[in-house]
């Protein structure tokens, strides 16, 4: 089992990041937020590896201000 | 005291060229005696070109404007015989700090690579910047180098023609016409040249505003570059804190879009603003307030026959990431030797064209991390916002966010990848020296590389033959022979060799690579010759 990876890990964050705003340019708010909900269950697919899922949305909620 | 920028410095004078009854034509003429003309007529100069820079007005720019410069152009700088200057007077900096809300979310360095002569940023006012480049420009006049500055001559039509360009141009005393071979235009981002030539400038306008204020104050901020997202005392904005010399502080902060520039120009409202982020007892003095918009656009091409256009007038970047000026040096870089090949006749006209090709390559990349920082800093939509936030919240804690934190991607040099000066790459070397690159410095015992290079074609060898010289249709080359034997630090190994136990260079005047391989081979490094200078 390895742990969740909370060191940079994307190679060409700013396309990756560029990427993203680009898949949620024209949409409205509702369905970005139904793009978001989408996006993470497949990211969360393909993890699979269900104490790292755990771990991710205990990170997740830290950063919750 | 009198500021620098309120001292005419290249007051108007009567030019013979004047007075006379058919007009005079001149080599080069540059127009705008910005950081980009003035860096375009000292390379011509230094090569003996005859050239003449006409600026609308008599003195360096108001303000700090353009105030961070990067590496590389420092680098060019130290070619055009005035980067020292700028280093002692600039700041350097390597530490930058990101606040989010009412918290700092976490610090940087930018642990600058060792092994280079010039730091990975100075600091430096635009009016400085100018005032050296003057510098430069009076000492070569009085080494008796064929340039001049002609101030309060201001060009007011521009005629192209096949083998000449014709100017008109207003003066205090009247106006007169001159010719000239080729023209420069620098003029900057609103450029009147491009306007009266009547060409595109198309691209996006972000519609923000930024409040500029330079502040002198005796502080006890540390040298570093700090950036806030929606901070308390601009909510919903961001803000910027940078030191320049003479203990000037630059500070930017973003008003949104419906605000009466005017208004928000007043000191009375601007004093405000500035002691509710600094602190209400700090003591300071305003230099300089500006509002400034901007927007990310480019020229389709920056070739128009006899007229090349360079810098803010050719392409426009938002002010993130200083690749306004930056890039505007790497223009005349490039420009530079091929308009002096094809004055001398040493290469044909089409080697303009590759200008363009290049530099519209490094415009493009610049308008793309210029523009990336912007949506960072000003979402465009609640997704954008509410994922911006997620980033700042996130990098406090968790150090995999922080390379997603966009305030402004710093300058580097583009890497020309597909340029038809290029050879193929024949080397199983470092990626960063591919044919195209900029050469990255290296130490060489007590000095540096990249000032051996100078501003001539070069055969870098790494322990490989080859003739001390080779002249291919008027281009000659010099080698430069090294070892990694006298290679202490590793850098040149590591930089120029990768996993190679040899290699050739050819390398350009403006110290990118054109062509490398394992070895010499004549007839490979002849075609490379001439493809490096657009005759294949």
């Amino acid at each position: 089992m390895s742990d969740l990876i909370l060191t940079p890990n994307i190679d060409g964050a700013d396309d990756f990041y560029a990427e993203l705003l680009a898949a949620h340019e024209d949409l409205t708010k509702e369905k970005s937020d139904a793009l978001n909900a989408r996006l993470l269950l497949v990211l969360a697919n393909h993890v699979g590896d269900r104490s790292i899922l755990t771990a991710a949305l205990k990170a997740a909620k830290a950063a919750l201000k | 005291m009198t500021k620098i920028f309120e001292v005419p410095l290249y007051a108007y004078k009567r030019s013979p060229d004047q007075d006379t009854d058919i007009s005079v034509r001149r080599k080069v003429v540059v127009i705008g005696a910005g950081p980009i003309g003035l860096a375009m007529g000292i390379e011509m100069a230094q090569e003996g070109i005859e050239v003449v820079i006409l600026d609308d007005n008599d003195k360096v720019s108001f303000g700090s404007r353009a105030i961070c410069f990067a590496k590389r152009p420092l680098e060019i700088l130290d070619r055009l015989g005035c980067g020292q200057p700028m280093v002692d007077k600039g700041v350097e900096w390597d530490v930058g700090k990101v606040f989010f809300d009412d918290r700092e979310v976490y610090q940087f360095n930018l642990l600058p690579e060792v092994g280079h002569e010039r730091p990975a940023f100075i600091n430096l006012q635009q009016y400085y910047f100018e005032e050296y480049l003057v510098n430069r420009v009076r000492e070569l006049e009085a080494a008796g180098a064929p340039i001049e500055i002609r101030g309060n001559n201001k060009v007011t039509a521009i005629g192209v023609h096949d083998d000449h360009v014709t100017l008109e141009i207003d003066t205090p005393e009247g106006p007169y016409n001159l010719e000239a071979e080729w023209v420069v235009p620098c003029d900057g981002a609103g450029s009147p040249a491009r306007k009266m030539l009547g060409l595109d400038f198309a691209g996006r306008v972000f519609e923000d505003n930024f409040l500029i204020a330079d502040v002198i104050m005796e502080a006890d901020f540390p040298t570093e570059r700090w950036f806030w997202f929606d901070p308390p005392f601009n909510r919903g904005q961001s803000a910027l804190l940078h030191k320049q010399p003479d203990n000037v502080w630059r500070i930017d902060l973003q008003l949104g879009w419906d605000i009466d520039t005017e208004v928000e120009k007043k000191p009375e409202n601007v004093i405000p603003r500035l002691k509710a982020m600094l602190g209400e007892d700090v003591k300071f003095e305003l230099e300089w307030v500006s509002i400034y918009t901007f927007q990310c656009r480019r020229m389709e091409q920056f070739r128009y026959g006899r007229v090349l256009f360079a810098g803010d007038a050719a392409h426009q970047v938002s002010p993130f990431g200083a690749r306004g000026a930056n890039s505007g040096l790497q223009d005349t870089d490039n420009l530079g030797w091929k308009l002096k090949l094809v004055m001398e006749g040493k290469a044909p006209e089409s080697l303009l064209d590759s200008y363009s090709i290049e530099r519209i390559h490094g415009a493009d990349e610049n308008i793309m991390n210029s523009t990336r920082s912007t949506d960072f800093i000003t979402p465009k939509s609640e997704t954008s916002r509410i994922l911006r936030d997620a980033v700042l919240d996130l990098s406090e804690q968790f150090e995999f966010a922080r390379p997603l934190v966009n305030s402004g991607r710093l300058s580097v040099p583009c890497t020309y990848d597909g340029s038809p000066l290029n050879s193929s790459d024949a080397l199983i070397g470092p990626a960063r020296t591919r044919p195209g690159s900029a050469c990255p410095d290296a130490p060489l015992g007590d000095e540096f590389l990249l000032p051996k290079l100078g501003g001539k074609f070069t055969l870098l060898t790494i322990d490989a033959d080859a003739p001390e010289s080779l002249e291919e249709d008027g281009i000659e080359v010099t080698r430069l022979a090294l070892s990694v034997k006298d290679d202490k630090t590793g850098a040149l190994k590591e930089r120029y060799l990768g996993e190679a136990d040899s290699a050739v260079y050819l390398i350009r005047p403006d110290q990118h690579v054109a062509a490398r391989r394992p070895n010499y081979d004549e007839n490979l490094m002849r075609a490379a010759i001439r493809r490096a200078t657009g005759k294949e």
